[in-house]
């Protein structure tokens, strides 16, 4: 399989977010805005291309049966590491607003998920790029959720005021409307992916 | 007093699932069939207050005298890790009508993100011990009564005519986005029972 | 087998102490910085340091509460009032707000530490009770009478749809006022003793 089809195959055909459904929690959770979620998208897609490429390169040296528990402890060492540096260098606000998922990240079945059916079969160098598609594919998934979230809630997109307030849906910032969008995302998704 | 308001907040008005999205993959996964949501809630309230117990321990008595913050994660995570296994095997070799109803579930707990963030919570919220145990059970409860009420809900949208374009996983999160506005219904009510104690 | 894990958990440890050991510092000077952006914000001025920090823990609500009085002066060294860290259960958890007061307890401003109101609705305390938000609460002061919104025979215009929130929002200031009052009372007479 060439790169450029590994990192197509996770942003279209095995896309995290709206074929795979991997992730949910923090999909649903902090795409209040396009931002937030673009963040999330990102901080999620770093630890995948570290976890990804790590744990290819030592596959070789982890005896089978304790294969999960070396690459829980990895994707807990890079998500503590991201911790970190986001506490240290990113700002409040962001921080503030991915809180608990982003320790939460360690949990997040896409990283454990790629491990398994992924890095542990492919060398390296695949697996980077199979980390850049799913990332990719799950910050879009994000991202996009956010756009809609916001500009149908708050009537803006990554802050920039575009509808009135009057006609902003209150309903699409708060938890019912995360479900609602991501329901409506996937029907359209599908529809244009059975085309 | 405080104690019934944790409970009461914990599984009506912060529900786990509803408003924190904390467990959406079991949330969606097994909750096709009331029995098994039923099977999954019990399993999930088990391991929950458990490891919450565990790891408050954990913090309390290993992680913060030795200024060892940082590595809450990696030992939260591995904690829960090990814990299920136990639980598993004990399980099996203690009660194995209970390990049949329950065993399938297990495994699946490990990488559900309410384990691991209702633990999380505790230590950000400050609780004491019991706090925190009534916290996780509750918690818990919640998330067994989203389960089942959505499994109900599923049971019978089996037998609904469904468009094309939203079959399968479209028309699921859609409902569970109308069962979580059902849930903000209940917002407010915890501040409503304080003022009533005259808590406030 | 076992030499495998454990090989990886030492590294992994290792790592990890490094890279705190790294981060810790930035950590704690942004939010040191934070604190400091936020006490001259609500003091609205840039000429000011802060002389004392009180942590004062009083009894609310049958629930032990922490304020934190942050005793400004100028660059002259006269007391201007204090920034008062303030914390109240909101509508949907822990509304905490900073608030300066000047020296007589007049309202200079405020920000939103933390919250967990309802986005959209909740939310908007950080701009509505400012000088030109419709509720505005800068230049009051509690030391007349505490700050009500209209509903409840006060002044303040409540945000639409979140009388809740604002009667949170108004406790906590009105709380904050208490604090620094007791505490400029207990000042004055420590120093009237001295002399």
């Amino acid at each position: 399989m060439s790169k450029y089809k590994i990192i197509l195959n996770g942003l279209i055909k095995e896309n995290p977010t709206f074929v795979l459904l991997l992730g949910m929690c923090p999909t649903l959770a902090t795409t209040t805005s396009a931002l937030n979620g673009l963040s999330m998208g990102l901080a999620t897609m770093l630890v995948l291309l570290c976890t990804n490429t790590v744990i290819s390169c030592i596959k070789r040296i982890t005896p089978g049966q304790v294969h999960i528990p070396v690459f829980i402890i990895v994707i807990a060492a890079f998500v503590t590491l991201l911790q970190m540096f986001m506490s240290a260098y990113a700002p409040d606000g962001i921080n503030k607003a991915l809180g608990i998922f982003i320790p939460l990240i360690v949990v997040n079945c896409i990283i454990l998920g790629r491990a398994e059916s992924f890095a542990c079969k492919h060398t390296p160098l695949e697996s980077l790029c199979d980390g850049v598609g799913i990332g990719l594919g799950f910050t879009f998934g994000l991202t996009l959720l956010g756009v809609v979230r916001e500009l149908l809630g708050a009537g803006s997109v990554f802050g920039v005021v575009l509808l009135p307030e009057t006609t902003n849906m209150l309903l699409f910032i708060l938890p019912p409307g995360a479900f609602i969008t991501l329901g409506y995302l996937i029907a359209i998704f599908n529809r244009f992916k059975a085309k | 007093m405080e104690y019934l308001l944790i409970f009461i907040s914990a599984i009506f008005v912060n529900n786990i699932i509803l408003s924190q999205f904390l467990g959406i993959c079991p949330f969606l996964g097994v909750s096709r069939k009331i029995d098994t949501a039923l099977g999954m809630g019990a399993a999930v309230a088990f391991v929950l207050t458990l490891s919450t117990i565990v790891t408050w321990l954990v913090q309390t008595y290993v992680l913060n005298p030795l200024g060892l913050q940082y590595l809450q994660t990696l030992a939260f995570i591995l904690v829960i890790a090990t814990l299920v296994q136990m639980v598993e095997i004990i399980l099996k070799k203690v009660s194995p009508p209970l390990y049949q109803a329950l065993g399938i579930f297990l495994p699946l707990i490990t990488t559900n993100c309410a384990v691991l963030g209702v633990a999380i919570l505790v230590i950000q919220k400050d609780f004491n011990l019991l706090s925190s145990i009534v916290y996780a059970f509750s918690t818990a409860l919640g998330f067994a009564l989203a389960l089942t009420v959505f499994a109900g809900i599923r049971e019978q949208l089996s037998l609904v005519q469904v468009p094309k374009g939203m079959q399968g996983m479209a028309i699921v999160l859609v409902t569970a986005g109308l069962l979580s506005l059902a849930f903000m219904g209940f917002s407010g009510v915890d501040l409503g029972l304080r003022q009533m104690m005259g808590l406030q | 087998m076992v030499m495998v894990l454990v090989g990886f958990a030492i590294v992994i440890a290792v790592l990890l102490a490094w890279v705190n050991h790294i981060t810790e510092a930035p950590i704690k000077a942004k939010a040191e910085k934070t604190l400091q952006d936020g006490i001259q914000e609500v003091m609205q001025t840039q000429d000011m340091k802060v002389t004392k920090n009180d942590t004062i823990r009083q009894m609310a609500d049958g629930k032990e509460t922490v304020f934190v009085v942050h005793e400004v002066a100028n660059q002259a060294g006269k007391g201007i009032g204090a920034a008062v860290e303030s914390t109240v259960m909101g509508f949907g958890g822990d509304l905490k707000v900073l608030v300066g007061f000047d020296d007589l307890g007049k309202i200079l401003g405020y920000t939103i530490l933390q919250t967990s109101e309802t986005p959209g609705l909740g939310m908007k305390a950080d701009k509505w009770f400012q000088k030109d938000g419709k509720g505005n609460v800068i230049g009051k002061s509690p030391a007349t009478g505490d700050l009500a919104v209209s509903k409840d025979g006060g002044d303040v215009d409540a945000i639409t749809a979140s009388t809740i929130t604002s009667r949170a929002f108004l406790k906590a200031i009105n709380q904050a006022y208490a604090a620094y009052a007791h505490k400029g009372v207990d000042g004055d007479s420590g120093a009237s003793k001295q002399i």
